[in-house]
């Protein structure tokens, strides 16, 4: 048992020295003075200092940031009423066609949903900008929650409801009290990853936005033409920073005793 | 459950802080003026410096906005939702623009600033009288090569040169269906607007005993890679080896004897524009001498604009690589609209090209 | 739990998006890839997608998806399963997300340096007398940025029904004398299955129509079917033909769904056969 564990801590921080080593390279050239992402020249803030005086870098990173969480708030909340009504259906195939249409936006490249919503939402008359933003970064973040979420649920084991209903609990006791509790570790994920979905995209949030609202990847996507400036390094590593001491924070804040991914059972 | 109702109360109150965060940046920057114009531009193609001019000089905000191809940008033109008063297409999407009725007509009475272009850009047949567009940049496609990393003494006057056998692996090409097909085409002699099927069907035969010299076909990640000295050789547009030149000086560029294309970036006034006023006002003012040098000065594109010339480094604007001479150009064509069918069989073929290339 | 009005009530939001979100774009895809260039109506792109080209570009993309799918799995697993033996392991578990809130593009920049011909690889093989590699523009580099992106969401679900198993279930295993590798393949494994679908659907499906690094990482010696189709929307403007080619990319999505589709019943219905 000693050798396993020294191998899965070794093999544990090769993953994450992996995962990290990108962010860190950002991290790292974000100090050069040189201007590019190559020959590291000398060390400078310059590029922090210019973060802080480019209000309209701030006003995209603050669209970004309302957008991801309120896109992941909202698709959560969507995926778990969808994930728990695929469950729902009795019949097997009903069940695999509610499932394949879920992943329809899962498969469809960026292009053409970008493309489609912005017919839709022309066809309906929706200014482009922060609405339509939002309601597409929704949209395509349903699925992934959906498919977090059902395993979880496909996991629950019946007698549990069984259980909860022989001691009278009403419906909304069992969603509330034994449902939710057990899938939870599903929804955080799902939630992270819409997170996720959301602070990637650009090529959907190019086709739908417009008058003047854009979002960070939108930006830093059309600055690959003249090569990304380090201030955008110097603004991730921030984020980066930022995000790493919020996660902390809250962590060893809230879970002292508990923790907040808390694999459920019934509290 | 509990937890999660806390984390949702959490991210209602961040955002609602951030919309109010938002909202005062929004005051501080006196972005709520009534007259503003919106600019759809493609990236990094303006010295923001003088936006801010712009608007100090006449009161009317700019909202900025960029777009990385001439499609992507007709598409979102074509379906509205969104106001943009100008926008700055190659002439090939002018063409289609006017086709599909998505111009509004410039009022030339209102751009006395038009006499400082170069005659050569005006009335070109893309745009006769230019009714609907004025000329911003221009510029030539070519190739950008690394001295220090060739081992025969390539010079690229002929497009011949990209076959040699020591550039096993060192030939970048840029991502576009034209300029690739265009290699194959002007190598052979045809024309790059050429619809002869047996042409490009030549062509891209020719094209594809290229594939063991290719090392990338890739987007504009070719100037980064370029500069650090990755790859010998690259089929680039002017203004891409112009940035590449500006940092690692080693790199040259040739325009191959053959022919190749020349193509123009021009200001229009989409018909989804909410402010015509103030877009004639935007596009004076980009035309004026002095702005005009120094956004080519910022940009490194080859300015139409005459009098701009005269007020640039001689050194810039006598170098017969990026500013050729009309004897030079005219070697050089300038794309036509070839319809949805043939530019279909270039991308096709295109495709074919580099699945090959694998 | 049958009774239909309530369940209706409940569904209304999820059942709105999937008319408005899914099946409404699907009707436009279908409608445009039956018109040809000219907005005739035919099956004219339906034909072109059966010649070689789009054939071959099917099956490199299926061979690629496998390829990123398998290596991801393979890493995935042992570290969502190392990760629930940690000690803080959810603090671990967001530390393997976080890195996936710092924009796409970005790292993808990054790792363009990272594999550079001067980037650090190319140093560190080079203080043990390795000549210069060329990393970036290769299946090897395509296919690890691929897994590095997919992998949060491989391990995430299996790292959720690992944390959920019950560990006497291993004990129950190594008593009766079973080893390591069996207590694996017919106890842990099997348990963990949903979880695996579940990361696997999250990761396929997504890679057959991955763009954007097929050309920063593998210089477009990789295509896919994504890439295929935004050529056709944003350079070629042939919107028939690209929305023929995502019809087929549907149409594969449904017949990996189907293929790795649940074949236990509803639990929450009759759990029973569970």
């Amino acid at each position: 048992m000693d050798r396993t564990s020294k191998f899965s801590k070794v093999y544990l921080a090769l993953v994450f020295i992996i995962l990290y080593a990108p962010i860190f390279y950002l991290i790292f050239y974000s100090f050069n003075s040189g201007g590019t992402m190559s020959s590291f020249e000398s060390f400078t803030w310059e590029h922090y200092a210019a973060v802080f005086s480019d209000t309209r870098l701030i006003m995209i990173l603050i669209n970004t940031i309302i957008i991801a969480l309120l896109s992941a708030l909202l698709s959560t909340v969507i995926g778990v009423i969808g994930a728990i009504g695929i469950m729902y259906l009795s019949t097997r195939k009903s069940r695999s066609t509610l499932l394949s249409l879920n992943n329809v936006l899962v498969v469809s490249p960026d292009v053409i949903i970008g493309a489609s919503f912005l017919i839709l939402f022309t066809m309906v008359g929706v200014k482009l900008g922060f609405a339509s933003v939002l309601i597409s970064h929704i949209a395509f973040s349903v699925p992934i929650v959906v498919i977090m979420v059902l395993p979880k649920l496909q996991e629950m084991s019946s007698t549990l409801i069984d259980a909860a209903l022989d001691l009278g609990a009403s419906k909304r006791d069992i969603l509330t009290r034994v449902i939710i509790p057990y899938i939870k570790p599903g929804i955080f994920a799902g939630f992270f990853l819409a997170l996720t979905y959301s602070l990637d995209d650009f090529a959907v949030t190019f086709f739908v936005t417009g008058n003047g609202f854009t979002t960070l990847s939108v930006e830093i996507y059309s600055m690959a033409r003249a090569g990304i400036t380090l201030t955008i390094n110097a603004l991730s590593g921030l984020i980066f920073i930022v995000t790493l001491l919020l996660v902390l924070g809250y962590y060893f804040v809230t879970n002292r005793p508990k923790n907040p991914l808390r694999s459920g059972g019934p509290k | 459950m509990k937890d999660i109702v806390r984390a949702t109360i959490a991210i209602v109150v961040i955002c609602a802080l951030l919309f109010y965060a938002n909202f005062q940046l929004n005051e501080t920057t006196g972005r709520a003026g009534n007259d503003t114009i919106s600019v759809y531009n493609w990236g990094e193609y303006i010295d923001p410096e003088l936006i801010a001019e712009f608007e100090e000089e006449t009161g009317i905000t700019v909202v900025y906005e960029t777009f990385d191809s001439n499609e992507a940008m007709m598409t979102k033109i074509e379906q509205g939702g969104t106001s943009y008063d100008v926008a700055i297409p190659s002439e090939y999407a002018i063409e289609k623009m006017k086709e599909n009725k998505l111009l509004i007509p410039i009022d030339h009475s209102k751009i006395p600033n038009l006499q400082n272009i170069d005659p050569y850009f005006l009335d070109l047949p893309f745009d006769p009288g230019n009714e609907y567009s004025i000329p911003y940049f221009w510029g030539t496609v070519g190739i950008a090569f690394n001295p220090a990393l060739l081992e025969d003494n390539l010079t690229f006057e002929s497009w011949e040169d990209l076959w040699d056998a020591s550039l096993n692996q060192e030939v970048i090409l840029v991502d576009g269906a034209r300029e690739v097909m265009g290699v194959g085409l002007n190598t052979l002699g045809y024309s790059l607007n050429t619809n002869d099927e047996a042409q490009l069907y030549e062509a891209t035969e020719k094209l594809k005993t290229l594939s063991p010299n290719i090392k990338a076909i890739i987007g504009d990640e070719i100037v980064e890679t370029m500069r650090r000295g990755e790859a010998a050789v690259a089929l680039v547009w002017s203004g891409q080896a112009a940035d590449i030149m500006y940092v690692n000086e080693d790199i040259d560029f040739a325009v191959p004897i053959e022919g190749s294309n020349l193509w123009f970036d021009n200001m229009i006034i989409p018909k989804t524009a909410a402010n015509v006023e103030g877009a004639h006002k935007f596009i004076n003012f980009m035309l004026d001498p002095e702005i005009a040098a120094r956004n080519a000065d910022y940009v490194g594109y080859s300015t139409p604009n005459e009098k701009a010339i005269e007020l640039m480094d001689p050194e810039v604007t006598g170098d017969e690589r990026f500013y050729p001479t009309e004897e030079m150009r005219e070697r050089l064509e300038v794309y036509q609209n070839l319809g949805v069918e043939t530019l279909g069989l270039y991308n096709e073929l295109f495709l074919e090209f580099k699945m090959d290339a694998q | 739990m049958q009774s239909s009005s309530k369940r209706t009530y409940y569904l209304i939001p999820y059942l709105a998006w999937m008319l408005l979100f899914v099946i409404a774009p699907i009707i436009l895809v279908v409608y445009f890839s039956l018109f040809d260039l000219h907005g005739n109506f035919s099956f004219v792109n339906y034909q072109n997608f059966f010649t070689s080209v789009y054939l071959k570009l099917t099956l490199s993309s299926f061979w690629y998806a496998l390829l990123i799918t398998g290596f991801t799995l393979l890493i995935a697993y042992p570290t969502a399963y190392w990760l629930t033996k940690t000690k803080h392991k959810h603090l671990w578990l967001l530390l393997i997300i976080i890195p996936s809130w710092i924009n796409l593009l970005l790292k993808t920049y990054a790792f363009i340096g990272i594999f550079g011909v001067f980037g650090p690889i190319n140093a560190f093989l080079g203080m043990f007398g390795i000549d210069q590699q060329q990393i970036l523009y290769t299946d090897f580099s395509f296919i690890f940025v691929s897994v590095y992106i997919f992998i949060p969401f491989m391990i995430l679900p299996i790292f959720n029904s690992l944390d959920k198993m019950n560990p006497t279930l291993i004990d129950a295993s190594r008593d009766l004398g079973a080893s390591t590798w069996t207590t694996f393949t017919k106890v842990i494994f099997p348990l963990t299955i949903n979880g695996v679908k579940s990361g696997i659907q999250a990761v396929f499906i997504p890679s057959l129509s991955l763009f954007m690094i097929t050309r920063l990482i593998a210089g477009n010696k990789v295509i896919t079917l994504g890439t295929a189709i935004e050529q056709q929307f944003l350079v070629t403007q042939n919107w028939g033909m690209g929305s023929t080619i995502a019809v087929f990319l549907i149409l594969f999505m449904v017949i990996i769904m189907m293929l790795t589709g649940q074949k236990d019943k509803g639990v929450l219905l009759n759990g029973q056969n569970k």
